[in-house]
């Protein structure tokens, strides 16, 4: 058992470790090297839950045996270890729905460059979850940031590199704003650690010193990170980074990248400043109302797009406005609601993503409506993947989505005056979801009349692309349980945010 | 508060940079200038370390004659925090200049919304 303690650190490493020796690898055995490395990674974290779940109460490894105020430490709990596991099976799947087209779009010579981006992205992503050390998130942060932009722009196009120098712009402002807010803290309390940082912070607000510099500091790191996950108003840049990258990027980026940075400003609230006190700051209210916004003007401009990888792409604006919704509503309900809300969205909307691209293939490679008539009919196994994401994202029952607005409007309930804004903002939102996700339904199930000019689609069999067939069909299980068996996870998330502060 | 401020220069100083390189990177058109606010803006967070980790008539933590009391030297830890930093910041910046490059040769223009034109007009 004392060797499962030294997992979280060893699979950090191990993925830096993949990424240096892919860069001497070929593109096939960079890809092996990775699909090992993913592999690998789920079973370690698999361990790491089991042992916290029987642990009971979160421990610390401590870095190379330096002690508590030097040296850097990692923080493992119940929630760090099914976040950590839940990240690693997307990954893979991701991974796996988008062997073909990666072998299409990228220049060959390149192709182990991209393993290389997304050994270090989930090096970074595991970091984040797992560091209990400020100033270590914000260095994998900006690794985070790297490997995505390289993500995006591997598939050379116009429109990619313009989207990645938006999406380069916009993070480093965002984690220019972040590095300010943690100089500030550390300025304020001396110390890095978050644990110790939260002592200080406890005993400056008791005695009321410095309360100002306190409050700047949170905001700052709050919208240096809702800048970074792209909160509705700092959106501009997601469409095309999401719409035109090569398919594992959109899905990774769509449903990992930006939790990573969301999952870092749910330890800042809850584990360096302490949510008592985040919820007097007001800071949350800025985050509920601009969450409020997305959710609206999101789903708005969804509607409005022809692209079907955009319209997925403006919906993950609404999306990650639900999830700051609920952190808004500053009650641990309003919390747990939205890690509900980042699993079951990274599990439809990375399914959305691949099962969008079954459809296009089976309709000559075009993203526009009028090409993807009847392509549920060309594509079965992918359209019926689209329906059932289609229907998560909407939120109807037995599927993931009905799980997370039902924790939403539960939380909100009984909320002095953010009760009504939650509630009517959910109810319109899940109406311009049902508008833009059932128009495309409609579509892709309504048999060709002949008379639109067609591009010429081709059906295509599930065991054409058995990788991608194989990643869809688990996208689905994924979903169902989400859906049908939610109520252990939202223990183990209740436990998990429990011991997490 | 405003002899706070006189104190306090450097701080002062550093966050009015940090502004003016937020405010370029932010608004500017020209790709070379948003990174040249980018640069500004990082250093201007170094200098706030800097200013923050300097104690008045201390030296920099490297032993020297033997003078081992910890009141002879400053903290080294903002100072590697700035070095971690500055680590960052290249890397970054790099990678900026590097897509610039790769924008300047399919377009001609370092101007962010003519390319945005262009590439509306030009589909790919």
């Amino acid at each position: 058992m004392e060797l499962i303690l030294n997992f979280p650190a060893v699979s950090i490493l191990l993925c830096l470790f993949a990424g240096i020796v892919s860069s001497a690898l070929k593109a096939k055995g960079a890809g092996r090297v990775n699909l090992a490395l993913i592999l690998t990674e789920i079973v370690l974290q698999f361990f790491v839950l089991i042992q916290t779940i029987a642990l009971g109460r979160p421990y610390v490894y401590v870095m190379g045996k330096f002690p508590a105020p030097w040296g850097n430490e990692i923080r493992v709990g119940v929630l760090e270890a099914f976040m950590a596991l839940f990240f690693c099976v997307i990954m893979l799947l991701c991974m796996l729905g988008g062997s073909r087209e990666r072998e299409k779009e990228l220049e060959t010579g390149k192709q182990h460059l991209y393993y290389i981006m997304i050994d270090l992205l989930l090096s970074s992503l595991l970091a984040l979850v797992y560091t209990n050390d400020l100033f270590t998130a914000y260095v994998f942060v900006e690794i985070n940031t790297i490997s995505a932009c390289g993500l995006i722009m591997i598939r050379q196009n116009g429109r990619t590199l313009e989207a990645s120098i938006r999406y380069m712009i916009m993070s480093l402002l965002g984690s220019g704003l972040l590095l300010l807010g943690i100089c500030f803290l550390y300025d304020l309390t001396g110390h890095l650690l978050m644990s110790n940082i939260k002592e200080q912070v406890q005993l400056l607000a008791a005695s009321g010193n410095y309360h100002i510099p306190l409050i700047v500091s949170l905001g700052l790191m709050s919208v240096g990170l809702a800048i970074k996950s792209a909160l509705y108003p700092f959106h501009t840049w997601l469409p095309d980074a999401y719409g035109y990258s090569t398919l594992s990027s959109s899905a990774i980026l769509s449903s990992l990248v930006s939790k990573g940075y969301i999952f870092l400003l749910l330890k800042i609230f809850y584990r360096v400043i302490g949510f008592d006190i985040v919820r007097e700051s007001k800071v949350i209210n800025v985050l509920f109302v601009f969450g409020i916004f997305g959710m609206i003007m999101g789903s708005l401009s969804a509607i409005r797009e022809d692209n079907i990888r955009r319209m997925i792409a403006f919906s993950s604006v609404a999306q990650i406005g639900y999830i700051y919704m609920g952190f808004g509503l500053g009650t641990a309900e309003g919390v747990i609601a939205s890690i509900y809300h980042v699993v079951s969205h990274s599990a439809s909307k990375s399914l959305l993503f691949v099962a969008a691209s079954g459809l296009t293939d089976a309709s000559g490679e075009s993203c526009r409506y009028p090409d993807l008539t009847g392509a549920g009919y060309r594509n079965k196994l992918a359209g019926a993947a689209f329906t059932v994401g289609s229907l998560a994202m909407v939120g109807m029952p037995v599927f993931s989505g009905f799980i997370s607005k039902l924790l939403f409007s539960q939380a909100a309930i009984g909320h002095n005056f953010k009760m009504l804004p939650t509630l009517i903002a959910l109810a319109v939102s899940t109406i311009l979801n049902a508008i833009y996700f059932m128009k495309t339904v409609i579509r892709i199930y309504t048999p060709p009349s002949g008379k639109e000019e067609m591009a010429e689609g081709r059906v295509i069999a599930a065991k054409e692309n058995r990788r991608k067939s194989a990643a869809l069909v688990c996208f689905i299980a994924l979903n169902l349980i989400l859906g049908l068996n939610s109520e252990p996870i939202i223990r183990l998330i209740r436990s998990g945010l429990e011991m997490f502060g | 508060m405003g002899a706070h401020l006189l104190t306090n220069y450097g701080e002062a100083v550093a966050m009015i940079l940090f502004g003016i390189g937020f405010g370029n990177l932010l608004l500017q058109n020209n790709l070379i200038k948003k990174i040249i606010g980018l640069n500004i803006m990082d250093t201007a967070v170094y200098l706030f370390l800097a200013e923050k980790g300097y104690i008045r008539g201390r030296v920099a933590p490297i032993v020297t004659d033997g003078v081992q009391q910890v009141e002879a030297y400053i903290n080294p830890i903002p100072s590697g925090l700035v070095l971690t930093g500055i680590v960052v910041s290249v890397s970054v910046t790099a990678l900026m200049l590097a897509i610039t490059i790769r924008l300047y040769g399919r377009y001609h223009t370092l101007n962010l919304d003519e390319i945005s034109t262009l590439i509306k007009k030009g589909g790919q």
